[in-house]
């Protein structure tokens, strides 16, 4: 359980937000500028903020109207920063034993082997930050965080100096820190492909404000949640993996209705998470039959948002889960659109990006 | 080694051990007062710039002759020092004292210099880890900043090891006392028949000074070199 109150002037606005989140990834999303560095900075102790009140499983951190604050290195925390920030004069091993040398005796002890094992470093240990990759140093550095047996891990848009393919690389690690760790994660970041795969809880931040929180499934699916544009929106389904067929398709399971995907390297039964881009959903008033696309959701229309320009996002309830479409306000009209009524939703297996995918 | 004097064998010792002392003298306070001009901002951080710096500046006999009045024994802090038993004037002590005060702004400017080029970020990272203030310069600060460290220390070596100016005006020239190599070549050159004695003690100046600087490269070298490499 993590409780967070910041308020602290900023250029332009006054930041004041404050969320409860519990255990699990919470992400702070918004747009650069919005106020997530600072607030996850106060959150550290690195960032004197004006007003603070923060407290980890009922641990209070700072409460600046008892004029309590703990300096950053009595907080307990592992911070995942977006450049790694290794030690460059330590090799691999002796980054990641850092934070134990100070860690209380009494602390419990996330045992190396099994971090290094985790993360895949295990061939890295003798080497020198210098010579890593990108994505190498940001696997050293969650594994810096981890086994500093924190209270709280903190991430500042830990990918986003990565490029794709490092990006795909390291997102697993966050999930597999957010599933077997038990260590309450709060993770910065503008990008929805993280937030779908990441995200306990979801607080959306707008010029230092809390424009929307909440588990991270309701949020997404909402229409009216659009923070970075209407383009970037897309509801999440979760699923299991059913079936791996001979032409390099996976068949997923979510309420009772088949998914077909590109091919997911996990293996039968794993859950996981599928992002589905509302502008790569197709809506159809009958069951459509004889077109190419694979997947087809019945479901029954829960919303109509329609904006200024020629955009609507449908929000419809399939026994899958929430689905959003990207439509025009055209064919909302032609097609007489509304809450209520019966639609199949079609979503092409092919457009459904490889990232969007995980569990 | 027959090859100097007795006289001219005095005078490399006690150099040696003034610039030795100079340089470990100056060094904790040397690397305070560089951390406090790249990291801190505080009042007055451009007149205690102004103060290290001095000796730069100066004519060294003038910062001779302020040692004098300020270190000397009816001087206000080398009387006080004298109560205590601590005696610079015409002393060693002096000799190492005025060494260390002349080469002080040379170890500064290269503690800084390596100080600023540590990213304070490293430093937060290090803080977040759970490292209090003390040891985070002690794991992350100082060893990055080593190279800069053992150049500042080595050139101060060599500075110290050179001084003419402050030392003579504060300390004089006394054999055995202060005499050291700079103030013997000089005298060696006052008197007739000296200049077989003199152009020793250069040969050995030279060789001093060259052995610290190539021994400073070769330390830089050597440590830059670990931190970049796999």
């Amino acid at each position: 359980m993590l409780s967070v109150d910041v308020s602290h002037p900023m250029q332009g606005f006054d930041l004041n937000v404050a969320f409860e989140a519990p255990p699990g990834l919470t992400v702070l999303f918004g747009r650069s500028g919005s106020g997530k560095t600072t607030v996850i900075n106060a959150v550290a102790g690195l960032l004197r903020a004006e007003r603070a009140r923060v407290a980890v499983n009922g641990q209070v951190l700072s409460d600046t109207d008892q004029a309590l604050w703990q300096p950053p290195h009595k907080r307990r925390l592992g911070y995942v920063f977006q450049e790694g920030r290794l030690f460059p004069h330590l090799s691999v091993k002796q980054n990641l034993r850092f934070g134990q040398w100070f860690a209380p005796k009494d602390a419990p002890q996330e045992d190396m082997a099994r971090v290094v094992e985790m993360l895949g470093i295990g061939d890295l240990l003798s080497r020198r930050p210098a010579s890593l990759s990108g994505g190498e140093k940001q696997r050293v550095a969650i594994g810096r965080a981890l086994l500093a047996s924190p209270r709280l891990i903190l991430a500042d848009e830990p990918l986003a100096a990565l490029d794709e393919a490092r990006k795909a690389e390291i997102l697993p690690y966050f999930e597999r820190l957010r599933d077997e760790t038990g260590v309450p994660i709060l993770y910065v970041s503008h990008s929805p492909t993280e937030v779908a795969r990441l995200a306990t809880t979801l607080v959306a931040l707008d010029e230092g404000r809390v424009v929307q929180q909440g588990p991270a499934i309701e949020v997404l699916g909402d229409p009216l949640f659009t923070p970075s544009g209407v383009r970037s929106v897309g509801a999440v389904i979760e699923a299991r993996i059913a079936q791996h067929h001979d032409d390099s398709l996976s068949e997923l399971e979510a309420g009772g209705i088949p998914l077909f995907l590109p091919h997911v390297g996990l293996d039968l039964g794993t859950p996981l998470r599928v992002r589905i881009a509302a502008q790569d959903v197709m809506l159809s008033l009958e069951k459509p039959t004889g077109i190419s696309a694979l997947n087809i959701l019945e479901g029954r229309i829960d919303q109509v948002r329609s904006g200024e320009g020629p955009v609507a996002i449908v929000s419809l309830d399939t026994s899958a889960g929430r689905v959003l479409a990207r439509v025009t306000r055209r064919s909302v009209e032609a097609m007489g659109l509304a809450p209520g009524l019966k639609v199949y939703a079609v979503v092409k297996t092919v457009s459904i990006a490889p990232q969007d995918v995980g569990g | 080694m027959d090859w100097l004097g007795p006289e001219e064998w005095q005078a490399v010792a006690l150099s040696l051990k003034v610039a030795l002392w100079a340089t470990l003298g100056g060094l904790p306070l040397g690397l305070f007062v560089a951390y406090a001009l790249a990291r801190w901002t505080f009042p007055g951080k451009q007149l205690l710039n102004g103060i290290v710096h001095l000796p730069l500046i100066l004519p060294p006999v003038v910062t001779g002759y302020l040692l004098l009045l300020t270190f000397g024994t009816r001087g206000p802090v080398g009387g006080f020092l004298q109560d205590l038993g601590l005696v610079f004037a015409f002393r060693w002590t002096g000799a190492a004292l005025a060494a260390g005060v002349m080469a002080f702004p040379l170890m500064v400017r290269a503690m800084r210099l390596s100080i600023e080029a540590v990213d304070p970020k490293l430093e937060e990272a290090a803080a977040t880890l759970g490292a209090s203030r003390l040891w985070v310069f002690v794991t992350v600060t100082l060893p990055m900043i080593l190279p800069g460290v053992i150049a500042g220390a080595i050139l101060a070596f060599a500075k110290a090891m050179g001084e003419f100016g402050a030392t003579i005006t504060f300390v004089s020239n006394i054999p055995g006392q202060t005499q050291t190599l700079p103030s013997a070549i000089y005298a060696f050159l006052q008197v007739p028949g000296g200049e077989n004695s003199a152009m020793k003690l250069v040969l050995i100046s030279v060789a001093v000074a060259m052995s610290a600087l190539l021994l400073s490269e070769l330390l830089a070298r050597r440590i830059s070199k670990r931190m970049e490499g796999g």
